[in-house]
């Protein structure tokens, strides 16, 4: 099966409400929180698309999506 | 159908705290419902009171928010006016063990088709963080200032010993262990009972040494294991997770339709 | 043509008149003296398709009956004092979320355990104002076994018609005597279903928008519509709100859709009011000692009349007050400490003509109790 191309993380900062749980489970170190503490992809380049982050953040803020 | 069809985006963001487990169990709960295919039509959701209970406002599902520990006999009611609707019902734990204890074991004794949950965070979450039977002993509550001195319940041999025909345990770190234990849970022809580690950062964190909800999940991590693994041995404090009871037994709805059929059957004699 | 005649208990009576009017789902929990409804069910039900089932208390049977009229079943559970305290925040829900619903309440002494298998009317106040909250309900209670199986179809027919619980105060001595019922053909009586949304499905429903007229067509659990419901103030969507203007519209349908209807709800029986200068008003086991003792008054010649209230609440303030106005004295007659009575008085114009005759001793009221109040008013001594 061909890897897994990121496209684009969807973050809905109207839901998100800063817990830290998708940065500190990023495998890759992707994302971080920003000043008004949402959070924001600040290295996309070396996300693998394995969606943990989606899978884990309590408030449906965060989607990966491929190409 | 993407999962995110299955709720009611307009009253997001929930109310749950930042970092709260029961935003994953929602999440697990409704991925489980996609991978089975349920139509949404045929799932009803009952629910209880507290912070557990407002899962129900989110799901588009037929959704009943009832009373404090009484969402299982709700549920029972409508479940044998209707067997073929498929019942869901996340409790807290003080919600489905304090108040509601005693119609979780007979819903268990009875092994009625319905699904529970038990979103257990080990306090009161809504009141503001009082101690619950899940708690357990040493514990740190806004009504254990100086620790806690009760016991806690086993939610697993509870429910096994109360009769449930499908029993078990898991956590919100081991979200994609969740998804295919509620997967497997929903389909069990009887009453199946899952008791979900969910962390409360806000209150039972806070009071108890595990501040950030990364904390909670990495205690869930490190202090499970999954059932007959070697490391238990080794560390026999670990809790153990996994499916615990998944037997064939008389279901309810089941047997009262032979009751029906007996109750016929004799008066036409 | 041949009449189905039986020789039944109240408690059976009220079965009888709980399956003629469509029971489909009962719950319950054994506890006397209202145990043979649920026993007697346990056998009728399933015959017809029904379901019966005993929970684990009486806090889950009333839970159970919520859940099954959700589907759109017509339920009811029976219970007594101690049953009927434990349902009491359940009930406060179906009135919430507006869930037809029976409750019987065959009344025992009490506080507490009290008295199980002598007669009280001691419930009387809790029946209106049992569980917490601003609300109204509907009460309904009856004297002979006649009355306790139509009373029972008309507080389905309420049920349904007003989307209330509604509960039926019976009495020890209603529940346990035995006297002949009439059994009517199906469609003697009238039935209420309950009213439908017209609703599409695809289209916006809203389960909690009442009509101008105060009903609330439903759309049953499981069916087209997926909506919520709560037992916090909610919208009319069923989701939860605490805005002002929502939270105050609620509480007042809920009590205007039975308080605006009091007449029309109301039912009772009167006896030689017209010229009447002494009136008796009771209901239940005790209406049937002042029945009695009226009719022989009254063939001794005396002025004495009767109202036997069938519904206690909403109380029919009006009609009292318009039935008692040239009486120079009104007598309740119940077996609590004057439950009814401090009612009776607001509703006079004269409160000092209303007087209780009670007994609270777990016997039935007797004709020599109600001739020596009598002979007192009369001037005629002790």
């Amino acid at each position: 099966m061909a890897k897994k191309v990121l496209k684009e993380h969807i973050i809905n900062k109207d839901w998100c409400k800063g817990c830290g749980i998708c940065v500190f489970f990023c495998p890759k170190n992707v994302l971080e929180l920003d000043k008004e503490g949402k959070v924001f992809a600040s290295r996309p380049k070396d996300c693998i698309c394995c969606k943990q982050c989606e899978l884990m953040c309590p408030d449906f803020a965060i989607e990966i999506e491929v190409q | 159908m993407a999962f995110k069809d299955y709720i009611r985006e307009r009253f997001f963001p929930h109310i749950w705290c930042p970092g709260c487990g029961h935003g994953m169990v929602l999440k697990g709960m409704l991925k489980a419902v996609e991978k089975l295919g349920i139509d949404k039509n045929n799932i009803v959701m009952v629910s209880g009171i507290g912070c557990s209970a407002r899962i129900t406002g989110y799901v588009d599902f037929h959704t009943l928010h009832t009373i404090h520990g009484r969402a299982l006999a709700f549920a029972t009611g409508v479940k044998i006016s209707r067997p073929e609707l498929c019942l869901i019902v996340p409790m807290g734990d003080g919600d489905a063990l304090a108040i509601g204890g005693n119609h979780f074991i007979h819903a268990c004794r009875r092994n009625i088709d319905i699904t529970a949950v038990i979103m257990n965070n080990r306090i009161y979450g809504m009141t503001g963080g009082q101690y619950s039977p899940l708690s357990g002993i040493g514990k740190y509550a806004s009504t254990a200032p100086y620790s806690t001195i009760e016991n806690k319940f086993d939610i697993v041999k509870l429910a096994e010993t109360a009769g449930a025909s499908f029993v078990a345990r898991t956590t919100t770190y081991h979200i994609r262990e969740m998804i295919d234990i509620l997967c497997m849970a929903i389909s069990n022809k009887g009453f199946s009972v899952v008791e979900i580690f969910s962390q409360c950062p806000t209150y039972f964190g806070r009071k108890n040494e595990l501040k950030t909800p990364t904390d909670m999940l990495n205690y869930f991590k490190d202090n499970t294991t999954p059932i007959g693994s070697k490391v238990k041995e080794a560390n026999p404090e670990l809790i153990e997770r996994g499916v615990f009871i998944n037997s064939s037994m008389p279901e309810y709805c089941e047997e009262y339709d032979k009751i029906v059929a007996k109750a016929k059957k004799n008066t036409e004699v | 043509m041949k009449r189905n005649v039986k020789f039944v208990q109240g408690n059976e009576a009220c079965v009888e008149g709980a399956l003629y009017a469509g029971l489909d789902f009962f719950a319950g929990y054994p506890i006397t003296p209202s145990t043979e409804i649920a026993e007697h069910l346990s056998e009728r039900l399933p015959i017809k398709g029904g379901k019966f089932i005993q929970m684990e208390d009486e806090i889950a049977s009333m839970c159970a009956i919520i859940g099954a009229s959700l589907t759109g079943k017509k339920v009811m559970t029976a219970t007594s004092g101690p049953g009927f305290s434990l349902k009491q925040e359940a009930l406060g829900y179906a009135i919430m979320a507006e869930i037809p619903c029976v409750i019987v309440n065959v009344q025992r002494g009490g506080p507490s355990t009290g008295n199980p298998t002598h007669v009280s009317q001691g419930d009387v106040n809790q029946a209106r104002w049992g569980s917490h909250g601003d609300y109204a309900i509907v009460v309904m209670t009856a004297s002979t076994i006649q009355d306790v199986f139509e009373v029972t179809i008309r507080a389905f027919n309420i049920a349904e018609t007003y989307r209330t619980p509604v509960i039926l105060l019976f009495d020890e001595i209603i529940g346990h005597m035995r006297e002949k019922l009439i059994l009517p053909e199906p469609g003697e009586i009238p039935l209420v279903e309950r009213m439908r949304t017209s609703v599409k499905s695809g289209v916006d429903y809203h389960p909690y928008l009442p009509r101008e007229d105060g009903r609330l067509p439903m759309s049953d659990f499981g069916g087209k519509h997926r909506y919520n419901v709560t037992g916090l103030f909610h919208d009319m969507w069923g989701f939860p709100s605490t805005k002002p203007e929502i939270v105050h519209g609620l509480l007042r349908h809920l009590n205007d859709k039975i308080i605006n209807y009091a007449e029309s709800i109301c039912m009772y029986k009167e006896f030689e009011l017209e010229d009447a200068e002494i009136i008796f008003i009771s209901y239940g086991a005790s209406a049937r000692t002042v029945l009695h003792t009226v009719k022989n008054r009254r063939k001794a010649g005396e002025k004495v009349g009767f109202i036997e209230l069938q519904t206690l609440w909403p109380f029919p303030y009006n009609i009292i007050r318009r039935k008692c106005a040239n009486a120079r004295h009104v007598i309740v007659v119940e077996m609590n400490m004057g439950q009814l009575t401090r009612t009776v008085k607001n509703a006079v114009e004269d409160h000092r003509k209303v007087f209780l005759m009670n007994r609270i001793d777990g016997l039935l009221i007797t004709v020599s109790d109600i001739r020596n109040i009598l002979r007192m008013l009369q001037g005629k001594g002790v």
